[in-house]
């Protein structure tokens, strides 16, 4: 339990009168992931740690920036509770902050939200070293502009986390996953037609000709929808979904690059190749191995999303899609709003910002 | 209105007129009239203008015209904001979206409905009904409010609880920035590259942009749905049971709470067979697959037992189910017959101080000599104290709007916010100083100057001046030398 900020207001303080760019740290576990390179000095949030408050009768966790996944699972864990977004740590050390900043959520997500979803309030130090609250601690808040949900996937562009609010929800009961051997474009339409229905599902993969459906509930309400649905039932010691989540499985090894697509997920296999690998119920997509990112933008587009560089690569050029110049414009005067000096995080989402 | 005014108003209306057929432009007072307000009656203005664009290139050209001029522009949808949040500015065009009332698109596979701003909130569950789906936010007034204002207000109802607000179940918007300009926000997927414009749009009260069209997500209809009706013989009862029941980590699909006041009045109107002796009412609803509706059933009853509840009824069948809810839909009507006027509030707070903050409201009603009903979403700890006054006596409406900034202020202390989902406005603009620092207020001011560098998006809404808050905090310190809040409510 520390409280380091007035330190960090300090440093971002001596950043600002010296325009010296700072580079955002926590646990390091995103280094090559989501962003560009930033060229920085280091401001270690990592020492900001500590839950501020937690009323398990609230359903609220209030926290430090730089408290670890690993610590804040462990405590909710005790308490019954989850973050509703399975967040992927991707190595170790990962904290809160960085998860908000990166804006990242396991396969659970089409079904329980994500992270910026869960986010109920911040604080945060802004360029010009003031350190700043946005939203709160209760689930409903429209007072003044949405600062806090600004900030899940700015990749500290606009301010530096220092604590964060969220929503909690309790564990469920069961888990129970069903899989169905189909090839892509038969289980993407599977997908829908199962999703279609009010069942409890928390997952939706597939991978290497088999389709995962993973459902959450009541012991009642998962066995009644095994009843219904079929299919066999992965063994409950499998690390299928933690393997996706944490990009262990082996799609994810050795170096070649790998490339995000998040579309509209009804659309059919988007290349010839098997060599895809589907989560988010369709709506998230990924491949490995040397493209042009105009190339893949063409097929992102035509698939009503967007396609990103996740990991490695070249991570000096531009990892993701240029924007419209009235995008590109209010992104500039956002980033200025923000951090007037340009020092936070420099070129973190895009060279020119 | 000042000669200047006129002069304006006429080259507006030259200008328009080549682009606007002439019923979209109405210029003259009596016509005008129906636009003075919205929901929050109390504040009225009337516009220099009132147009009814029907297409995206006219709202572009309307706004492209405004900006060229400096005039300002406030957006409405169907006026049920209760913040006075689409009150019209009397020297700026009043830009109705009434006409953009089609539902463009329903993709049911991917479960989205593209829709026009000027769509009601329920004819969207209407149209998909059918096809087994609904759109899950649902807002009281969901009958007569658009999705545009919805979005621009950020709008919850009594579904928020498990199924969230606005911000998310909302896919793309495109919009017309204040210089004109069409922009398209989110996207047919769960995200998009950049900044999350999309968040910052939700809830920003028309200051950021006019929406023109809104992708929106649909929700599976549950397979079932029931309602656990329980009286108590008080608030704080039922205000305990509302945390058993998150605490032993049941997300309802709706949770919602009404005072004794409450109760009696919404019985009198819908004949629900609510508890009238109770002196609060919970309404639980479950929903989700046969099985798991059955088991949380069980589970809820036996919180309800040991907190004590007088009374509790099960919804047997979907009549019932429906007639449960009439009562508590139509709670602001049946409460509103108790009185000549009445004013809601919309305070935020954890849901461990509804008990506490309920009896401070209680006090302080008391204190100002004014009833005060209380109907809330108690799961999502969202008050809506409302107040009962009548505005033909005299100083009853300041009176009234003191207390409010009483309660509003409660809710800050007590943890919460000024406002859950129906928006600053004007309304609540004094309080917000109470939430935020200068600091933070400044911050929202430099994101406003990034949207609209001219001010001229919803002028005067949403976000005080500096000198607003500078008053605010002076009367507050003035107040703090007082011997209490006493002196000051009753003179």
């Amino acid at each position: 339990m520390t409280d380091i900020s007035a330190q960090l207001i300090a440093q971002v303080l001596d950043a600002r009168s010296q325009k010296t760019p700072l580079k955002i740290v926590g646990g390091n576990s995103k280094a090559g992931v989501l962003a560009r390179d930033v060229i920085g000095t280091p401001l270690n949030i990592k020492q900001h740690q500590g839950i501020v408050s937690h009323d398990p009768t609230e359903l609220v966790l209030t926290v430090r920036a730089g408290t670890t996944l690993d610590e804040i699972e462990a405590v909710l864990e005790e308490q019954g509770q989850m973050l509703p977004f399975e967040p992927p740590h991707l190595g170790t050390g990962a904290t809160i902050g960085g998860t908000l900043a990166c804006n990242l959520s396991g396969p659970v997500r089409p079904y329980a939200g994500s992270i910026r979803d869960m986010a109920l309030g911040v604080r945060l130090i802004n360029g010009q070293a003031q350190h700043l609250r946005f939203g709160g601690e209760v689930m409903k808040n429209v007072a003044g502009y949405d600062v806090t949900r600004l900030q899940a996937g700015a990749l500290g562009s606009l301010g530096v986390l220092t604590e964060v609010s969220l929503k909690l929800l309790p564990r469920p009961a069961q888990t129970m996953t069903l899989t169905y051997e189909l090839p892509q474009n038969e289980a993407i339409k599977k997908i829908t037609a199962l999703t279609n229905s009010a069942q409890a599902v928390s997952g939706a993969a597939w991978s290497t000709g088999v389709l995962y459906m993973r459902l959450s509930g009541t012991s009642e309400g998962v066995a009644a929808t095994h009843k219904l649905w079929g299919g066999e039932i992965l063994p409950s010691n499998s690390s299928f979904w933690d393997d996706l989540r944490e990009q262990k499985a082996t799609f994810f090894s050795g170096d070649d690059p790998l490339w995000r697509f998040s579309i509209k997920p009804t659309v059919p296999a988007l290349l010839d190749t098997d060599d895809m690998l589907v989560d988010w119920g369709g709506g998230q997509r990924w491949l490995r191995g040397d493209f042009e990112l105009a190339d893949l933008e063409k097929l992102a587009i035509k698939a009503s999303g967007h396609v990103t560089l996740f990991k490695g690569g070249d991570r000096q050029a531009e990892v993701r899609p240029a924007l419209s110049n009235t995008h590109k414009t209010l992104h500039k005067r956002l980033k200025q709003a923000f951090d007037p000096d340009g020092i936070l995080n420099p070129g973190s989402l895009y060279g020119w910002m | 209105m000042p000669d200047t005014n006129k002069m304006v108003r006429n080259e507006l209306v030259k200008e328009f007129s080549s682009f606007l057929p002439a019923d979209s432009i109405i210029a003259d007072a009596e016509t005008q009239k129906p636009y003075e307000c919205d929901g929050l009656s109390a504040y009225c203005e009337m516009p220099l203008l009132v147009v009814l664009p029907s297409t995206i290139e006219q709202v572009e050209k309307i706004v492209t015209i405004c900006h060229h001029r400096k005039v300002p522009i406030v957006a409405r949808g169907a006026g049920t904001s209760l913040c006075a949040g689409a009150m019209p500015n009397e020297q700026g065009v009043l830009l109705g979206l009434a006409k953009f009332n089609k539902i463009l698109e329903i993709d049911a596979d991917a479960r989205t409905a593209r829709v026009q701003p000027g769509v009601t909130n329920l004819s969207i569950s209407q149209a998909v009904r059918d096809l087994g789906l609904y759109y899950a936010p649902d807002p009281s007034s969901q009958i007569a409010c658009t999705i545009g204002g919805n979005v621009a207000e950020n709008s919850g109802g009594v579904h928020c609880l498990k199924y969230g607000l606005t911000v998310h179940n909302i896919l793309e918007l495109k919009m017309i920035t204040a210089q004109g300009e069409f922009l398209t926000i989110g996207s047919q997927a769960l995200d998009t590259p950049g900044l999350d414009l999309l968040a910052l749009m939700t809830g920003s009260e028309g200051l950021l942009g006019i929406m023109v069209e809104i992708t929106v997500k649909l929700l599976p209809t549950p397979e079932n749905a029931r309602v656990v009706m329980a009286g108590f013989d008080s608030v704080i009862q039922a205000g305990d049971a509302v945390r058993d029941i998150i605490a032993n980590g049941i997300i309802p699909a709706g949770l919602e709470m009404m005072d004794h006041l409450a109760i009696t009045a919404s019985e009198d109107f819908a004949h629900a067979g609510y508890p009238t002796q109770s002196h609060a009412l919970l309404l639980c609803e479950l929903d989700g697959t046969d099985a798991e509706v059955d088991a949380y059933i069980t589970r809820i009853e036996n919180i309800f037992k040991k907190q004590g509840a007088t009374t509790i009824k099960v919804s047997q069948n979907e009549a019932e189910r429906v007639l449960f809810w009439k009562g508590r839909k139509s709670a602001f009507p049946a409460i509103g017959r108790l009185s000549p006027d009445y004013y809601c509030m919309d305070g935020s707070i954890p849901r461990s101080q509804i008990s506490h903050v309920l009896s401070k409201i209680a006090s302080l009603a008391q204190r100002y000599g004014l009833r005060v009903a209380n109907v809330f979403h108690a799961g999502d700890g969202n008050l809506h104290p409302l107040i009962l006054y009548d505005a033909g006596v005299p100083g009853e409406l300041e009176r009234t709007e003191q207390l409010g900034g009483e309660i509003l202020e409660l809710c800050v202390e007590a943890g919460g916010c000024i406002t859950g989902e129906h928006g600053v406005g004007i309304e609540k603009i004094r309080q917000m100083p109470a939430q935020f620092s200068d600091q933070e207020i400044k911050q929202f001011m430099v994101i406003k100057d990034a949207f609209d560098p001219l001010g001229l998006l919803n002028p005067g809404k949403g976000i005080p001046t500096l000198k607003q808050c500078q008053e605010y905090r002076a009367l507050n310190r003035e107040h703090s030398h007082d011997h209490g809040h006493e002196a000051h409510a009753h003179d």
